[in-house]
């Protein structure tokens, strides 16, 4: 910093110390904001009891797209404890997914251990490899559009070198053999499946829920919404952006796992493919980034439109991902801040109105 | 050490293309700060447009190239005024997700229109190549690189002899001022994004001779050319083009050391490295 530029930052002492104190009430606001009402804890109870009665009441097609749902909003909830809550967006996070599906299937099919074991070895590989990306990016400082694209050149290093390995299945993928074992981490019915993946779900979403109220929470969205102002109140910004990373990375790694004892196949391109990060992502920006329900309300809303739009249009291929794109174009020109943010935003509105009346 | 002067000769001709298509996004992010993630999707609309013209008018893709140019422009121009321009000023990983969303929606309605089946365009004349003692020169290729060569020139007296061009400059420098100075900048970035998108077309349609043409093959270079802008300085015109000729001559080379398929991580690696020792790039300002 040149002398010029101290001598102004002292000059404006004042001023800048009364920033960062309304920077910090506003990320204290943002925090111990949204905490569930009555209602609301009623509706979410209401949704869960219906979710764990689908198996009784629909088909087995139907079913899938159920769990579709709920593992799209648990990888999207990934993403969004490391994205929407620290703000480093990440293009590659099909990484840790497809790290996750390929080390609990290969340990599995190559060496015999037990899915629950690999499941563990997924998430501490995914876990150090996210170190080492998260050290180089954030120690040097990757920020923005820098970040995504380096997040988005790990995904592909990876997919280039499980395409191109024998030993690990090169291009033709894993086949994971199919039982009814509920110690092969396969839960016999679809129904089986539902119920492990609504608990995940389930179980991240308090995580992020709770986290929000904690210093921790309070330390991520700082890092956020101003990560100068975060580091001049003494916030190691450097290891908050590790911890969510490497959360993030492990818990996505669960989700690969899942979906390779789920659909018994992956190939380098299910797993690291661009389509996986984007995945992660679309719920997120569709029900409200960094909120704590949003990536649900995200997947609740795309999934089925891209199931609709699939069987409907099934003549013309490649429709439904035009259909999923224009909504993610349109979310963004229209409703930046997702569903979440336009529900408050109208919120805001009607409770003027309100008080005009009054 | 013929092996040595074919890859060189191919890297060189290969990286030409890609130094043009990086072109585009460096002059797209220099202007406006915009990542365009639907960069490879437009390079897949330029080989399109050239197969079209190609079927409809039986032109061969040199011929059609002034076509594929006005094409890709007015696409340029419309995306930028309709999608871009709205988002001018917020927060930069909206411009990021939008243009994603428009690189899905742009890959798919080709392959609703198109159909995923791979196409491809044969230029009468161009199919042999030359042949120097044991060293082969792909006839295409060098067309292209000499294409290449014209419309970067073309570009760089755009953007420094004419007032349009200054008027770019000047946006990408400071719009706030360029502003002030009576230049209407949402007209300029429709403009700047317009040529960038002509430089990705560009670049399809000069593969097309020697490339299948199918709803995701510009794919295969989006990244590439993200890496090559960066490498090069995203926003350094010269740094792009410098960056697309070693990035390409270093693909050739470790192909024919490690093989095809592993190229790409040593393009990637570079990448990486640039990120992290000079994220300016080569031709950069120090950061």
């Amino acid at each position: 910093m040149s002398t010029a530029r101290i001598q102004e930052a002292n000059g404006h002492a004042a001023e800048e110390t009364n920033f960062l104190g309304s920077f910090l009430k506003k990320v204290t606001i943002s925090t111990s904001n949204g905490k569930l009402t009555l209602p609301q804890i009623i509706i979410i109870g209401v949704i869960s009891v219906f979710i764990l009665l689908t198996p009784q009441m629909l088909s087995n097609y139907r079913l899938n797209l159920v769990i579709s749902i709920l593992t799209t909003a648990y990888f999207a909830q990934c993403w969004n404890l490391m994205s929407g809550y620290t703000g480093q967006f990440s293009f590659g996070h099909a990484a840790f997914y497809g790290i996750g599906a390929y080390t609990s299937s290969i340990l599995f099919v190559d060496f015999g251990i037990n899915p629950w074991i690999g499941l563990i070895c997924g998430m501490m590989v995914s876990g150090i490899v996210a170190a080492l990306i998260g050290y180089l990016s954030f120690h040097y400082n990757l920020k923005g559009d820098y970040f995504a694209l380096a997040t988005m050149a790990f995904c592909e290093i990876f997919r280039v070198i499980f395409k191109n390995t024998k030993a690990l299945h090169a291009a033709s993928g894993v086949s994971i053999p199919f039982s009814k074992k509920f110690a092969l981490m396969q839960f016999g019915s679809k129904a089986g499946f539902l119920y492990v993946a609504f608990i995940m779900l389930t179980m991240i979403t308090f995580g992020l829920y709770k986290i929000r109220r904690t210093k921790m929470g309070l330390y991520f969205v700082a890092v956020r919404e101003n990560e100068d102002a975060a580091r001049a109140l003494g916030i190691n910004a450097f290891k908050y952006k590790m911890i969510a990373l490497i959360a993030s990375a492990m818990l996505s790694a669960v989700g690969g796992t899942f979906y390779a004892q789920y659909y018994l196949y992956i190939d380098p391109t299910i797993c690291f493919g661009n389509t996986v990060s984007i995945s992660a992502i679309t719920p997120c920006i569709i029900g409200g980034v960094g909120t704590v329900f949003g990536p649900i309300i995200g997947a609740a809303i795309i999934k089925p439109i891209s199931e609709i739009t699939n069987s409907a249009l099934s003549n013309f291929v490649g429709m439904n991902m035009v259909v999923y794109g224009l909504i993610l174009v349109i979310v963004i020109m229209v409703m930046p801040k997702g569903v979440i943010g336009l529900v408050q935003e109208l919120r805001v509105k009607m409770g003027k109105k309100k008080k005009t009346e009054g | 050490m013929n092996a040595f002067f074919q890859a060189s000769i191919d890297g060189v001709l290969m990286g030409g293309v890609y130094a043009l298509a990086a072109l585009g996004i460096s002059l797209i992010f220099g202007v406006m700060k915009i990542t365009n993630f639907a960069h490879g999707a437009l390079i897949t609309v330029g080989m399109y447009v050239t197969f079209e013209l190609y079927v409809l008018l039986g032109i061969t893709p040199y011929v059609a190239l002034p076509l594929v140019m006005v094409t890709m422009f007015v696409i340029g121009y419309l995306v930028q005024k309709v999608f871009l321009n709205p988002l001018m000023g917020v927060a930069g990983h909206n411009q990021l997700l939008l243009t994603q969303g428009l690189a899905i929606v742009i890959e798919n309605a080709i392959l609703v229109m198109f159909s995923a089946n791979y196409q491809s365009v044969s230029v009468p004349g161009f199919e042999t190549a030359i042949r120097l003692g044991s060293i082969t020169i792909n006839k295409p290729k060098l067309v292209a690189f000499l294409f290449v060569a014209i419309i970067a020139a073309g570009i760089y007296v755009l953007l420094e002899k004419t007032d349009l061009g200054r008027a770019i400059r000047a946006t990408s420098v400071q719009p706030e001022g360029a502003t002030l100075m009576g230049i209407v900048v949402p007209r300029i970035n429709q403009i700047a994004f317009g040529l960038g998108i002509v430089c990705a077309g560009v670049a399809g349609a000069l593969l097309t001779p020697t490339q299948y043409i199918y709803p995701t093959s510009g794919n295969t270079y989006s990244l590439k050319c993200f890496v090559i802008a960066v490498f090069g300085g995203l926003g350094n015109i010269w740094g792009a083009i410098l960056a697309g000729l070693i990035i390409g001559v270093v693909e050739s080379f470790s192909a024919l050391w490690l093989g095809g398929s592993w190229s790409e991580l040593i393009v990637y690696m570079i990448f990486i490295l640039t990120l992290i020792i000079k994220p300016t790039g080569l031709l950069g300002k120090k950061g």
